[in-house]
């Protein structure tokens, strides 16, 4: 093959390259900078401290997410005082440094990694950085968007480029078609249980293959998303027709000759044939089910189908006492079957899971029916415009009427540094990507599923196969 | 950013794998402006139990390793959260070194921005540190990042690979903004050039 066959993230890197100084790290230049409330403060006041401004405030965006509560009542009034500040914070340093602002009761406010493409400001071929780790949600427009420390925030802020050195590419192709009730959220935690929360390190991760092209934006959005949880750099789809669609009229896509023009760049975006990937993973699509994580780590995951691993059979000690001490932390015994774990709490929502799509998904699964008498369920849109079109849609009375909370936007219960959490040993199926001890609250049990899966387990008061629910709609 | 070449230290085990920054410093403790006093929150969730008390089966809450600079952990170390906050509390802490098989990519460069020293070990080496750390009194470990080697007393003799320009900048703690701010001049007309690439501009309206 012809040494000009490039990937994806090769034309986008090669795009950004400033300079290459010998013996450094490249310096990228950074097309959008994302920020929030949580990790921004120290970043602006390093700014402040060495007298610096910040070079291109037009590649700034920035809103609340992390802190903000979500019901109405909790956002007029934050009652934790530090959370309040953490966002007045934000709010005065976007003014002094002439940052735009989607503050708590913008129409435009929401999870930054769902406003990003609702507005149409992540674009195929960008580069994109976030002080967070869900950054590679972007990737799904085809731009290479990673997740970032303060110190790099303020660095990007400063100078609008990061050093970085090139990461591997690694190619995951999933071919054929996804059986019936198999998702997106589902192809992602697959692919973490076969390689590992460490088996991307070090890359960049590029989705393809057929199953791949058929997903939606959204459920791009959700494999890109999780990346991270396999240790990778970045994710990415290459940009194409579902792309371009999904992008055209949005509030900052170009118009007119320019989006003629932008669409022309874009379609040059895909690998090249024959193009070299420093690894390769292909998976059957047909072998893909409905997944419950059952651990403290994502990579933790097995078929709705199985039961609960047995730590007897790990191949060494250090992995045995790593499953015990999971088991032991999720109160949950070896081989007792997923389906027979009950739940008490289901959270819809998150960067992974909480647009549109999502939502529609977990409606039509819950339609015409109620919550188990023992659950507490929450819907939290991501951003206000998924909530604005949920409702113009009718799904907050379909959740109402099946005994769901239907909340404000935000990150929500996803991390729960606002006020929704977990009490200790409460067990909740949850559509977010992290099951870390404590994430939800401290002793909180998580489970990561897809929204269908999350809904069914809400109406049956434990997990369900997805694939055999009569739905109602 | 303090300079960094050789330390000489109290070496503490963490003997646990895929070890999460929600674990090394948890949410409730995000909400902070500053960059200082996170020490105490270092693993709030294992150091604590949930009356607030110390949990005496918690390493870093036993006394033999009071005052440890240096910290050795199972691989994926830091996975998960970007959260700078994750180093800023193993330095205000007291940890200058970390020793683990591997370590998550993003804390990779918010340890290096915050003069910690990562070396990453093989599996077996750890496995070997660990086990001293845990049975023999008062361990010390010496990291040297100019020679790129972790010994003991003991005859313990390992090198670690490290890139030669993060190694620069942690021996002279040395600020990147103002290494970059070196290139302003390639970087005002890159970005001249880069800015007519109207499908590349955030706000195209
Ligand atoms: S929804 Fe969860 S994962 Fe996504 S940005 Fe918010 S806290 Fe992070």
């Amino acid at each position: 093959m012809s040494t000009e066959s490039k990937t994806l993230f090769e034309k986008v890197w090669q795009q950004h390259v400033v300079v290459e100084p010998q013996g450094e790290p490249t310096l990228l230049y950074i097309d959008l900078q994302l920020l929030h409330e949580v990790t921004s403060p120290q970043a602006f006041e390093g700014l402040r401290v060495a007298g610096r401004k910040v070079r291109r405030s037009d590649r700034c965006i920035a809103t609340v997410d992390h802190n903000v509560p979500t019901t109405i009542a909790g956002r007029l009034h934050i009652i934790d005082q530090i959370a309040a500040t953490q966002i007045a914070t934000l709010r005065q340093n976007c003014a002094e440094f002439g940052v735009e602002f989607y503050d708590v009761n913008s129409h435009e406010q929401g999870i930054v990694h769902v406003i990003g493409p609702e507005l149409g400001i992540t674009k195929p071929g960008m580069t994109i950085v976030c002080g967070d780790s869900h950054t590679s949600t972007h990737g799904a427009l085809g731009a290479l968007a990673f997740g970032i420390g303060t110190s790099e925030v303020e660095h990007v802020l400063a100078t609008q480029t990061l050093p970085q050195s090139k990461p591997k590419t690694f190619r995951i192709a999933v071919e054929g078609e996804l059986p019936r009730g198999v998702t997106a959220k589902d192809i992602i935690l697959a692919i973490i249980g076969q390689i590992g929360t460490d088996g991307a390190t070090g890359c960049v991760v590029e989705y393809a293959g057929s199953a791949i092209r058929a997903l939606s934006m959204e459920g791009r959005m959700t494999v890109c998303n999780m990346s991270i949880e396999a240790g990778a750099r970045a994710g990415m789809i290459a940009p194409d027709a579902i792309t371009f669609a999904y992008l055209k009229g949005r509030r900052f896509s170009p118009a007119g000759d320019a989006w003629d023009q932008a669409v022309t760049e874009w379609s040059k975006l895909p690998t090249d044939p024959g193009a070299k990937f420093d690894r390769e993973l292909i998976i059957d699509a047909a072998t893909l089910v409905p997944y419950v994580s059952w651990g403290t780590s994502p990579g933790m995951v097995a078929p709705i189908t199985s039961s609960v691993p047995d730590p007897a059979a790990a191949p060494n000690e250090q992995e045995r006492k790593g499953l015990e001490r999971a088991l032991e932390y999720m109160g949950l015994t070896a081989g007792t079957p997923l389906e027979d774990v009950s739940i008490d709490r289901v959270f819809i929502g998150s960067c992974t899971n909480g647009r549109l799509e999502d939502l529609r998904a977990a409606a039509r699964i819950a339609s015409g029916y109620k919550v188990s008498t023992h659950v507490s369920a929450m819907v939290v849109p991501g951003s206000q415009a998924v909530k604005a079109q949920a409702e113009s849609e009718g799904l907050d009375r379909v959740f109402r009427e099946a005994g769901f909370d239907w909340r404000e936007p935000g990150c929500s219960m996803c991390l729960g540094m606002n006020p929704d959490i977990l009490a200790p040993g409460e067990r909740c199926a949850s559509t977010s990507n992290r099951n870390f001890e404590g994430r939800q609250g401290r002793g909180g049990r998580t489970h990561l599923v897809s929204p269908e899966m999350a809904a069914a387990a809400a109406i049956a008061g434990h997990f369900v196969d997805i694939r055999n629910w009569e739905v109602k709609a | 950013m303090e300079p960094f070449r050789t330390l000489t230290a109290l070496a503490a085990p963490l003997d646990r794998a895929n070890v999460d920054t929600d674990q090394i410093i948890p949410k409730q403790f995000l909400k902070r402006i500053e960059r200082t006093g996170y020490g105490d929150f270092l693993f709030f969730d294992w150091r604590r139990n949930a009356a607030g008390d110390p949990d005496p089966a918690f390493v870093l809450n036993d006394p033999r390793y009071k005052g440890a600079q240096i910290l050795i952990a199972g691989k994926n170390f830091a996975c998960g959260s970007s959260r700078e906050h994750a180093a800023w509390a193993l330095n205000d802490f007291g940890f200058r070194a970390v020793i683990a098989p591997t370590f998550a990519d993003i804390f990779f460069s918010n340890a290096g921005k915050n003069g910690i020293v990562l070396a990453r070990l093989t599996e077996e080496q750890v496995a070997q540190l660990l086990h001293n750390a845990k049975t023999l009194p008062n361990y010390q470990l010496t990291v040297s990042l100019e020679d790129q080697t972790v010994t003991d007393s003991f005859g313990f003799n390992a090198t670690f690979e490290v890139d030669p320009f993060r190694k620069f900048c942690l021996i002279e703690g040395l600020d990147d903004i103002g290494l970059t701010l070196r290139h302003e001049a390639t970087l005002d007309t890159f970005e001249a050039k880069h800015d007519q690439a109207g499908w590349l501009k955030a706000k195209a309206s």
